[in-house]
């Protein structure tokens, strides 16, 4: 693995020596920092990668995937927000940057950052046990309905995560209230689909990619998605809406950003860069391979998307009380 | 099958083969120097695995522990000095030996059981890490729970030192593990608005410093007091051996077995290992009066043991997520790095992986034969080797892991305070083991606390409600009451050896 290691220091040396680019006629001339707020052998570690080695063959210059993991996503959002915005640092920023300000967590939102482009979706699945005695969302949500509030447990990611405002979400579709169904915070999606095969909690609420490991291993089984169409890899998944009747659909999004105040031509650059990144087929190939729902806006689409999501994410998370301050 | 055979394409690749050969002899090399231990080894080996994919990293680590256990032995027996505290318990025995003119045969032995031994450990790694993990996937949060105290219990239970001092450094630990986003109701502690400090104390970090960096301190402090080495010539090691093993065979098994049980121990590694198997060796025996003269039978035990401990150490490391020793310590932080999150999963999800770090177990204890002798035959010149240009090197190497496991200079700098914080532990008698613990399993522990909680809805019966869970939780329980009334029956324990 020559390449790997020579990448790797480069990284470490072009950490070192961030300072401003002297000209941006000749941008890029040194290599590329994506920094990735999450960890190694995630989705989001997955989908940076490969938008990197697809970034690195367009301009011409090394893209170094860094993970700044740890604080729920705050370290590297963070890290992108605060760098210097001269073009040699980007990242993936992803839906929690929606949601932490509202937790108070931090002061960054959308509007801390530079936005390029949104490149991924994914919806929360409802995943069961494989002999879990509701073999359909039809039977899971009558059996919610009807017993009392606190029966059912639910798990997929820490007190306040996406995956948490997913449960939240449809149960308040249902007309219940957010706390109907417990949820018992957990690392992140794979400890909760542990959980979940070992008869910890009744109902994992991640994306179905995310629960495809138990799934193959046959123990565990997803009953639905909270989204318009099905996902052609997990085709037999029906929807809330076809199953319940229920319009619900939310989901966690990558995309990718630099620090506010980026120079224009440097982000159209980008933008180019992106869009060509996103159209190759190697990008919908390694996307759909995974199970991961690709997604395109631009810069501009990217910015009202988010600014969007921002006030739907405040509301949903004062509605469940999950908001501070 | 498949996997098994996945697992050999990946093993035996040029650029694999050639990361276990350099590691081995680097491995060699640290373990050999006084003051440089296995876990050093592995804290120095950090910011190398950081730029390989996980099955070169990996058996870069298992290569060059494997080999500084062994090496560790070699100036116990030439110079009284152990090269690492994992040979500390049979050097005054080596070297009485080396003293009565039997370095060839003491040599000899050590390199033989300490192979024997690694093979023991390693072959009940292999039977039953991928046992427990059948049985772990069906662990909820009550049994990690029990787990954890269990772990936390034996941190301080297989400490050599005063139990109040083991403590005091285990709760220490656990204080710093509450620092950054609590895992419960996702509120920042302790983290005085520093963005770093949101993402916790990074335990490998800590490691590096504690382990190397204080290390460093001491060996600065004493640099111009190196003793002149006067290295006796080495001569036909192998003489002598199957007479050993004829006359010792059941010695070598009780060092393995006691090595392989105390690996698998959170806490307890290839040092504890060897202490209590030697004490074990000196209780049994037909001629206990003969320990300490240059008798070869306890260093049979002993060097067995330290050897087969260094695998069992990875049992609970790759099936639950809990350390087995220091070493594994480290391991799980670079699992961690390199997406393979220790757990009953990863042995559905890339069995592959896991059979790769058991034939590089194997092989490594293979090449430890032909290594280990070259080691004794060129121990004069390692042995030499300038302390003055190595501690620097050292430092850098550590500045560079630190930086790693961070991507940012945090790292460093915790690094560094841990370093002194372990120095002035050290110093005064307060054993570091039980903080690493405390750091690694806190998180784990306040987690599996509060899910169990929320999940039983306040019940705490419910922590004994399903049948391992309930067993877990009488033997921590028992453990306790045991460690309660003998603390209030004698006053203060002696530390033993």
């Amino acid at each position: 693995m020559p390449i790997l290691t020579r990448r790797s220091l480069l990284a470490a040396s072009g950490a070192a020596l961030a300072m401003p680019a002297l000209g941006q006629g000749n941008w890029p001339n040194r290599p590329i920092q994506l920094v990735v707020p999450w960890g190694a052998g995630g989705g989001t570690d997955a989908t940076a990668r490969i938008v990197g080695s697809l970034l690195e063959r367009d301009l011409g210059q090394p893209v170094n995937v860094v993970n700044r993991t740890g604080g729920s996503g705050v370290v590297g959002h963070s890290a992108i927000a605060t760098a210097a915005p001269d073009g040699y640092t980007i990242g993936m920023i992803t839906v929690e940057i929606t949601m932490m300000h509202w937790q108070g967590l931090t002061q960054l939102n959308p509007t801390s950052y530079t936005p390029l482009a949104l490149m991924n979706s994914d919806p929360p699945g409802v995943q069961v046990k494989q002999d879990s005695p509701y073999q359909d969302i039809k039977a899971l949500a009558d059996a919610i309905k009807a017993r009392p509030a606190g029966t059912f447990k639910a798990s997929g990611t820490g007190q306040g995560g996406i995956w948490h405002l997913a449960l939240v979400g449809w149960l308040q579709a249902m007309g219940l209230k957010g706390d109907h169904v417990r949820w018992v915070p957990s690392n992140g999606a794979a400890p909760a689909m542990q959980e979940l095969a070992a008869g910890g909690v009744d109902i994992v609420t991640c994306s179905v990619p995310e629960a495809r490991a138990m799934i193959d291993a046959g123990r565990a089984k997803s009953l639905a998605i909270m989204a318009p169409q099905r996902n052609p890899m997990f085709a037999q998944v029906p929807t809330l809406n076809e199953t319940l009747g229920i319009n619900y659909s939310v989901g966690a999004w990558r995309g990718i950003a630099a620090p506010k105040n980026l120079p224009a031509p440097i982000a159209q650059r980008y933008g180019a860069a992106l869009k060509a990144a996103y159209d190759n087929p190697q990008f919908k190939e390694f996307m759909s391979s995974r199970g991961f729902g690709t997604v395109w806006q631009d810069a501009a689409g990217f910015a009202s998307f988010m600014a969007e999501g921002d006030r739907a994410m405040g509301a949903a998370m004062r509605g469940a009380g999950l908001a501070r301050g | 099958m498949d996997a098994l055979l996945q697992a050999f394409g990946l093993v035996f690749d040029p650029f694999v083969l050639g990361v276990i050969g350099v590691s081995a002899l680097f491995g060699m090399f640290v373990g050999a120097m006084p003051g440089l231990t296995a876990t050093m080894a592995t804290a120095l080996l950090v910011p190398v695995t950081f730029f390989m994919p996980p099955v070169p990293a990996l058996g870069a680590i298992v290569t060059a522990t494997a080999m500084a256990i062994f090496a560790g032995d070699i100036p116990g027996a030439m110079l009284r000095m152990p090269g690492t505290p994992a040979s500390a318990a049979y050097a005054d025995e080596s070297y009485a030996m080396t003293q009565k003119g039997q370095l060839n045969l003491c040599m000899g032995v050590n390199l033989v059981f300490s192979v024997a031994g690694g093979m023991i450990g390693v072959a009940v790694l292999i039977a039953f890490a991928p046992l427990l993990a059948e049985v772990a996937i069906n662990f909820s949060s009550y049994e990690y729970f029990w787990l954890a105290c269990l772990g936390l219990t034996c941190a301080v239970f297989m400490s050599n030192a005063d139990p109040v001092k083991g403590f005091l450094s285990l709760f220490f630990g656990l204080l710093l593990a509450t620092v950054g986003i609590d895992p419960a109701a996702g509120f920042p502690r302790f983290t005085f608005d520093n963005v770093d400090l949101m993402g916790g104390v990074n335990f490998v970090a800590t490691m590096i410093g504690m382990f190397a960096v204080s290390e460093l301190m001491r060996g600065a402090v004493s640099l111009d007091q190196d003793a002149k080495v006067v290295v006796q010539a080495v001569g036909n090691i192998f003489k002598g051996v199957g007479g050993v093993f004829r006359r010792y065979w059941l010695n070598f098994l009780r060092g393995s077995a006691i090595g392989t049980a105390i690996g698998a121990l959170p806490g307890a590694g290839a040092d504890i290992a060897a202490w209590i198997s030697y004490a074990m060796s000196k209780r049994f025996s037909k001629q206990p009066e003969k320990f300490g003269t240059g008798e070869v039978e306890g260093i049979v035990d002993a060097t067995s043991a330290n050897n087969s401990a260094l695998a069992s150490a990875w049992i609970p490391a790759l099936v639950f997520g809990i350390p087995g020793d220091s070493i594994t310590a480290i391991v799980i932080g670079v699992l961690y790095m390199k997406g393979m999150n220790p757990g009953p999963t990863v042995f559905q999800e890339n069995p592959q992986l896991i059979y790769a770090v058991f034939l590089i177990f194997i092989l490594a204890n293979i090449i430890m034969l032909p290594l280990g002798w070259a080691a004794i035959k060129s121990a004069r010149q390692i042995l030499r080797a300038p302390r003055n240009m190595l501690l620097p090197v050292i430092l850098l190497f550590c500045l560079v892991g630190s930086f790693a496991m961070t991507n940012s200079l945090y790292g460093v700098v915790l690094m560094l305070a841990m370093g002194i914080l372990g120095w002035v532990m050290e110093e005064h008698g307060i054993p570091v083991a039980p903080l690493i613990l405390g750091l690694v399993l806190g998180e784990m522990l306040e987690q599996t606390f509060v899910q169990s909680m929320i999940k039983a809805d306040g019940h705490w019966l419910e922590f004994f409600s399903r049948p391992i869970a309930g067993t877990l939780g009488v033997v921590t329980l028992g453990i306790w009451l045991v460690m309660l009334g003998r603390g209030f029956r004698r006053g203060p324990v002696a530390a033993p050896a």
